[in-house]
């Protein structure tokens, strides 16, 4: 009896590296390729993460194939968890390779995908950034691609606004190590400065700080016009909060990763008047594409019990996947380096535009949309273009 | 700096430091009696601020308030009764291991059940009333904590010095077994000294929450971490040694962020920690330690 079971225990066993050996071929002998989304879905950005992962999953609803060399291709999704940490990037990143992955998306936040970037780059798998704006996540590195426009143009956007407001006075808040915050920050300060204004108050703060009252004490006595603060998600109803808790009225603005309804939620009626930068508006679709995602991905929101209040970052995630199912196809294949070559010369209707890439692998983006936040929502203020 | 800048940030220090005295309570107490670190107590408090988002869905604050800190309470002595009981005569280790499991356990059920993205803490419109005293401005909930922290403080040391349930706390505290022979109900005891610290951590959750206003599954981390540290530098297992410890760390770190050194904030409490260790183990309040033969 024993010897019986032992035995089926090896046929098992066996079985399963049978099927573990063909990389493109699932069980039912349908040819499959695979597609890395790395992204936080914990940490201190997991929530901005798990909102550009159901863009990226809606994507994968949409357009569930590929065809290369004749032959459809199930596209299949393995999503790594890269936990908002550096550290935790790396394995993510690594586990993500070692899946068998073609194409990688994400990630939300730039210093996990400048970490993540080495790691792309020597397996030759093509990277496509949904929403990290960073300058250095792309630079130099031939693997990496984006959809969304890059920091130094947001920074200046942003300070033409305060320009064109009659701010003459600027504070800035940055997060620590971290560094889109830091970066963004400090191309809103060069480009503020350069019109003629003054930056009268440069504070920081650590990563998970909530309490922001002694760099606000110290804000409010230097009185500037606007205050600066890119942070993430769970940082921005804090600061808005305890500013107007401290009596400061000077305006509150930031960059893309504000665009998010939970800040509006937990900052309640001190949110008001709060101005930011983003990608995409969804009340003007650019894009055929962008009007039917927009009809489809709200049901799709409801459905993943989230408010049906379109972020950004969904958007964007949507794009990457598009430009990567593009790539292949153009490619005609499910090497990495293939893909990559591909990606130099793919041209998609997005929903955030039209995406073409530069020599850097950034998409060739002029436009922004600035939103401020009146009656609870995030109303279209205007669009900026520099350059 | 300005005076009133100055007085400003005192004000937020000394607030903070409040909170940070409450929750040092329960590390404090529970090392005292178990000489166990509880390393799941920054956790508790964590789920304390989630408990008060639902309860204040649906039920007035003051409600509210009495049901978050039924709930909260109950939920420390469940936890002691789960995951420490039965470790009660292993190696001091596995016991400390158990509570660093419990600790992931509700960071990960509570991400699980309430998403990485950060809840609102709702407002109670009283303790949120705005002061104005010339350039300073303050909620009436950054004036209440620390004179809350002292009152309860107080009430616990009478508790602890006069009742009969404070007695046997000090006898258990002082020897364990001997406490056990003298007919001392080790688990009453033990099941009240959690239910107190959870109370704490509870009423220091309110304060704290109701001051800085978003819950995330990781908010229990830092300010866990810092108590613990404050509880360390008071002496563990002296009260009043927490209590003064927390306000000390609140002080300095809001100052060391109002001068600019944010950078150094965190370090420096843990810095404190090492400097501690090296110098005085026992902490500033501590007992001298005699080692039985």
């Amino acid at each position: 009896m024993k010897r019986i079971v032992v035995f089926v225990l090896i046929a098992l066993l066996a079985c399963q590296f049978l099927f573990a050996g063909g990389k493109a071929e699932s069980a039912g002998g349908e040819k499959e390729i695979v597609i890395g989304v790395f992204e936080p879905q914990t940490g201190e950005n997991g929530g901005g993460g798990f909102q550009e992962v159901l863009g990226i999953r809606y994507a994968n609803k949409v357009y569930p194939t590929v065809t290369v060399g004749g032959e459809t291709y199930k596209v299949r999704l393995v999503e790594a968890d890269n936990k908002s940490d550096k550290t935790e990037a790396v394995t993510a990143a690594q586990s993500l390779i070692s899946s068998g992955a073609s194409v990688i998306i994400g990630s939300y936040g730039s210093g996990v995908s400048i970490a993540a970037g080495d790691i792309f780059l020597d397996n030759q798998v093509p990277a496509i950034g949904a929403s990290c704006t960073n300058p250095q996540v792309t630079f130099g590195n031939d693997y990496y691609f984006r959809v969304c426009f890059l920091d130094p143009f947001q920074g200046t956007v942003m300070a033409n606004y305060a320009w064109q407001e009659g701010a003459k006075k600027a504070a800035v808040i940055t997060q620590l190590g971290d560094d889109y915050s830091s970066g963004l920050g400090n191309f809103f300060k060069r480009a503020f400065l350069q019109l003629g204004g003054n930056v009268v108050s440069e504070q920081q703060f650590q990563t998970n700080t909530t309490d922001f009252k002694s760099i606000l004490t110290n804000i409010k006595a230097a009185n500037p016009d606007v205050i600066f603060a890119p942070s993430s998600i769970a940082t921005a109803p804090l600061i808005i909060k305890q500013a107007r808790e401290l009596g400061i009225t000077a305006k509150i603005m930031a960059g893309d990763t504000w665009e998010n309804s939970s800040i509006i939620e937990n900052a309640g009626a001190s949110a008001e008047g709060v101005v930011l930068s983003t990608f995409f508006d969804d009340a003007d679709p650019a894009t055929e594409e962008a009007a039917k995602f927009i009809t489809g991905f709200k049901s799709y929101l409801v459905e993943n019990k989230q408010p049906d209040i379109i972020p950004a970052v969904s958007a964007l995630g949507y794009d990457a996947y598009l430009v990567a199912l593009e790539a292949i196809k153009a490619a005609n294949s499910t090497k990495g380096p293939a893909i990559r070559d591909a990606l130099v010369d793919v041209s998609v209707e997005g929903v955030t535009g039209k995406i073409v890439f530069d020599e850097n692998g950034d998409a060739d983006k002029d436009l922004a949309f600035i939103k401020v936040v009146k009656d609870g929502q995030f109303k279209f203020l205007k669009t900026v273009s520099v350059l | 700096m300005s005076i009133t800048t100055f007085l400003q940030h005192c004000l937020t220090g000394i607030s903070l430091g409040g909170a940070y005295g409450l929750i040092a309570i329960g590390y404090t107490l529970v090392y005292g009696i178990l000489r166990l670190i509880n390393f799941a107590h920054g956790d508790i408090f964590m789920m304390a601020g989630y408990f008060m988002i639902f309860a204040l869905a649906s039920f007035p604050w003051p409600i509210a308030i009495v049901i978050t800190l039924v709930i909260t309470t109950v939920m420390g002595v469940v936890i002691e009764r789960l995951a420490y009981k039965p470790l009660r005569s292993s190696p001091r280790m596995s016991i400390m291991i158990s509570a660093i499991g419990v600790s992931y356990l509700l960071q990960n059920l509570a991400t699980y059940l309430f998403t990485a993205i950060p809840r609102g803490y709702p407002e109670i419109p009283l303790l949120k009333r705005i002061f104005r005293i010339g350039e300073l401005s303050a909620s009436l909930v950054t004036l209440m904590t620390p004179v809350l922290t002292i009152i309860l403080v107080a009430l616990l040391i009478l508790l602890v010095n006069k009742t009969k349930t404070g007695m046997a706390m000090r006898a258990a505290s002082k020897d364990f077994e001997t406490a056990k022979l003298m007919g001392i109900n080790i688990n009453r005891v033990i099941t009240v000294t959690f239910a107190i610290g959870s109370l704490l951590a509870g009423i220091g959750s309110i304060l704290y929450f109701t001051d800085r206003m978003s819950v995330t599954p990781f908010s229990g981390t830092l300010p866990g971490l810092k108590c613990f540290v404050a509880a360390v530098f008071g002496g563990i297992g002296n009260i009043p040694g927490a209590v003064i410890g927390g306000f000390f760390i609140g002080i300095v770190e809001t100052l060391l962020v109002a001068l600019g050194y944010s950078t150094f904030s965190d370090a420096f409490t843990f810095l404190l920690l090492i400097v501690m260790l090296l110098v005085k183990p026992t902490g500033l309040f501590g007992e001298k330690t005699v080692e039985k033969v």
